[in-house]
């Protein structure tokens, strides 16, 4: 046997109580976990608002205004900026898939191919939020004498169909609809996702669907198929909604 | 300047579920064995609860996954297109680390039917040779169901399967699947229950007159001691399978039936981080010597071995023979050679099912593969295709494998992707949605196949496969056909909507979209040299001391989950080994 970390299943059933899953992270996963501070937002204990680390105040601006369109606060339950969107988002730029690792980003870089051929563009998620914020809001402010943040929201919402769509014509980015797919996938991200990565505060889009979160174990209801499940979620860590 | 390694008897690729077979196998057999695995270690303990339960870190970013900045694929449509990188994962997954694609598949234990081995001439007897349209590709594989159900029976022993048998030799049972090959012996384990979504799906499909049985699932139902002397435990429908290591050890996987007791042998070597780039050969090219591999520090090694044991990912598989030069490349203008022939994938098409808030689907109690139920009327050839004009088929299953939110989230047809209006929808319909799905085959074609790219590389500087594939007119035929009668299905469940993903005439392969990770074929198995690559052992006809296993065998893909298949391929490959070559080295089938 070559590899010392390797530990019987005996061993592990015996030693498991004692064991702390933080030591077992993969290193190159260790970058996704919450730092404290992290952990003390997510808790809503922290008493100054996020900064944020990576965006600038403009984008900041633009990211707060967009993120609670596509999410908007209402009487269903929160929206993105109330639950931690935008704060997820800015902790994910700084993380390996911010950068860059997750994705071949090797060129040449070949952008008139077919759609269903997937994302081509020579943009990290850094990249590209820091390249289309700047363009939207010049084309907002050519078209509507305002920066995105400053706009009414179904202007706002006008803007954002198109980048959906695809037609709004950027200075730089050449395919305006790639950015709409990774706005629109880090927002529902940030909204859903385990509040230790900064957003879905409090669990409360999961309180809003039903979900039970990280409570996984449902030996006790295997055989009551058709009555609701009774128990609130949980988070990974231990937060109880 | 590579460091030159003391000699082994076998070297072994890759340390997923093939190459964990091999290993113990003959380790079993006093061999002294190497695993090279270029990936890290990790055993049950990378999968506690509840860090284990995180969408964000293993359903979205796949950590279980290969980092595609480091290594990944291109693609094109067709063979006059220039091919562009696979840059994110989306349509497939792409393994890494030990355990590979085993550690987060859904467990769907599925055999193939008994025409799924003959299938060409099979479907050449009972449709006539025109009834295939002239540049598909299919052939038979070298075994049949018969010869081969002795090692899917060892597999699922291996994972302790959970299922309701249908067919125990000869004799049908109700419950299971009607179409099922002739089994020796039932399951290991009794299926789960079903889930809620699958008992409405079961009840309708019941009163439209098919046979609805539980998905044979290597999601382990009762405690589980396999052939290893390894245990698995019962699964909780926890809800996180596919894309999660289980931290139940209930789903099979070589973490939870093969490395406890593989680890112990003193005869065994494992080294990760061990990145493997060719397979040496012979001045005369007709015997491998061994294996270069580059370690994390860049660091170049030959290890020497008398046996050397290909079983990386499918694709991976591929690329290693054409690097390696072993075996003649295909070459799709003249149909000859057959190292990278034959790639397929497989064709899904799914139903959101949307109920009123008086249905209480409970979407996030699932398994991977249990609890889920199956109709199997319209896969394989368990139908008569004669009026329909096409091969092939899918099974339709109904239930549901989790709730998480990112990934599982489903709103009714016509509600748009965003706003208030998505927002109300996810929070009226999560808790009251199931799913109905068709999960079906993909023929070989002339023109779907692998080679390397030109232009791209990987981080070691190794070219990239490059997967030149597009859908063909059988597969829109079929998957419409199989489709339709899902919809009857659908429609008898009785739901307020419903919403469909289907793939038409016109529709290109879209990577952006997941359906399966089932990528198959390129390093085929046949009866004859000239147009496959193993024999039914595995074994190279061009170097015979070169035995290739995973889905890279597959002629054609079927319409059922491949890891049955392939554990059960592997097995037979693993006791011929033991039993025949390393008594008298040297071809297994005289070509």
């Amino acid at each position: 046997m070559s590899i010392e970390s390797f530990r019987s299943r005996r061993t592990f059933l015996k030693q498991a109580i004692s064991v702390v899953p933080s030591v077992t992270l993969l290193a190159s996963a260790s970058e996704l976990v919450m730092s404290k501070g992290a952990q003390a937002a997510s808790n809503g204990r922290s008493a100054t608002p996020y900064q944020p680390t990576f965006f600038t105040p403009a984008e900041w601006a633009f990211l707060n205004a967009a993120t609670d369109r596509l999410i908007p606060p209402n009487a269903d339950g929160p929206g993105a900026v109330e639950a931690g969107v935008p704060e997820f988002i800015d902790r994910q730029m700084e993380s390996g898939y911010g950068h860059g690792e997750f994705w071949y980003m090797s060129g040449p870089f070949v952008t008139d191919v077919d759609m269903t051929l997937g994302y081509q563009l020579n943009y990290t998620p850094r990249d590209l939020y820091r390249a289309a914020i700047a363009d939207i809001d010049k084309v907002c402010t050519d078209t509507h004498g305002h920066p995105f943040h400053e706009l009414d929201g179904s202007t706002q919402d006008e803007v954002l169909t198109s980048l959906q769509k695809g037609t709004l014509a950027l200075p730089h980015v050449v395919k305006s609809g790639e950015f709409f797919i990774q706005l629109l996938a880090n927002t529902k991200e940030g909204y859903f996702a385990d509040p230790m990565y900064g957003g879905n505060k409090h669990m409360g889009s999961w309180k809003m669907i039903g979900f039970t979160g990280a409570r996984a174990d449902f030996t006790d209801w295997m055989n009551k198929q058709g009555q609701v499940y009774p128990l609130g979620p949980v988070s990974v860590l231990g937060e109880k909604g | 300047m590579a460091t030159t390694l003391k000699p082994v008897d076998v070297v072994v690729i890759g340390l997923g579920w093939t190459g964990s077979i091999l290993a113990m196998e003959l380790a079993l057999a006093g061999q002294k064995v190497v695993a090279l695995e270029r990936g890290a270690y990790r055993d049950t303990t990378d999968f506690d609860y509840p860090q284990a339960a995180d969408e964000l870190r293993y359903g979205i970013r796949g950590d279980l996954f290969q980092r595609l900045s480091t290594d990944t694929v291109s693609i094109r449509h067709d063979m006059d297109s220039v091919a562009v990188p696979y840059r994110q994962l989306n349509a497939f997954l792409l393994p890494n680390n030990v355990g590979g694609a085993g550690v987060h598949w859904n467990g769907e234990h599925w055999r193939p039917s008994p025409e799924d081995l003959n299938f060409l001439s099979h479907n050449v007897e009972r449709y006539g040779k025109k009834f295939l349209p002239e540049d598909m590709t299919i052939q038979d594989y070298p075994v049949s169901y018969d010869e081969l159900e002795p090692y899917l029976d060892e597999f699922e022993r291996l994972c302790g399967t959970a299922g309701t048998a249908g067919n125990i030799n000869g004799t049908l049972h109700d419950g299971g699947n009607p179409y099922e090959g002739r089994r020796t012996r039932d399951y290991p384990t009794p299926a789960l229950p079903h889930t809620e979504g699958a008992l409405r799906f079961a009840k309708a499909a019941k009163e439209l007159g098919y046979s609805p049985f539980p998905q044979p699932s290597a999601n382990c139902s009762v405690p589980w001691t396999n052939q290893y002397g390894v245990r698995l435990g019962p699964c909780n429908l926890c809800g996180f399978c596919e894309r999660y290591g289980c931290y139940l050890y209930s789903k099979g996987s070589p973490q939870t039936t093969i490395l406890p007791a593989l680890m112990q042998k003193p005869n065994f070597e494992m080294r990760t981080h061990s990145n493997v780039t060719k397979i040496n050969l012979s001045a005369d090219g007709k015997r491998a010597t061994g294996v270069t591999y580059v370690d994390a520090s860049g660091k170049e090694f030959i290890q020497p071995a008398e046996l050397v044991i290909l079983s990386s990912f499918q694709i991976n598989n591929v690329r290693m023979m054409l690097v390696s030069g072993i075996g003649k490349p295909y070459d799709p203008k003249t149909g000859e050679g057959v190292i990278g022939k034959n790639f397929a994938y497989q064709m899904m098409s799914e139903f959101g099912v949307f109920y009123d808030k008086d249905v209480a689907i409970n979407p996030f109690i699932g398994a991977g593969s249990g609890g889920q139920a199956i109709i199997d009327d319209f896969n394989a050839d368990h139908f008569d295709h004669g009026p329909y004009g096409f091969v092939g088929g899918a099974y339709i299953l109904g239930g549901t494998t989790g709730g998480r939110p990112l990934q599982q989230l489903n709103v009714p047809p016509g509600v748009p992707a965003w706003g208030a209006e998505w927002k109300k929808a996810a929070k009226d319909h999560y808790l009251h949605t199931t799913r109905v799905q068709t999960h079906g085959s993909v023929m070989a074609y002339r023109g779907a196949y692998i080679d390397l790219d030109p232009t791209y590389r990987n981080a070691l500087g190794v070219p990239l496969a490059r997967i030149t594939f597009d859908w063909h007119d059988n597969e829109y035929k079929m998957t419409k056909f199989v489709t339709e009668k899902a919809r009857q299905i659908v429609e008898k469940m009785n739901p307020k909507a419903y919403s469909l993903t289907m793939r038409k005439p016109g529709d290109h392969f879209n990577t952006r979209q997941y359906q399966t990770t089932h990528i198959t074929g390129g390093v085929i198995t046949g009866a004859d040299p000239r147009t496959s690559a193993v024999n039914r052992y595995g074994q190279s006809w061009d170097v015979p001391n070169l035995f290739v296993f995973g889905a890279s065998a597959f002629p054609q893909n079927l319409g059922y989950n491949p890891t049955g298949l392939i554990g059960g391929l592997t097995y037979m490959g693993a006791h011929a080994i033991r039993d025949q070559y390393l008594k008298a080295p040297g071809p297994l089938v005289q070509a």
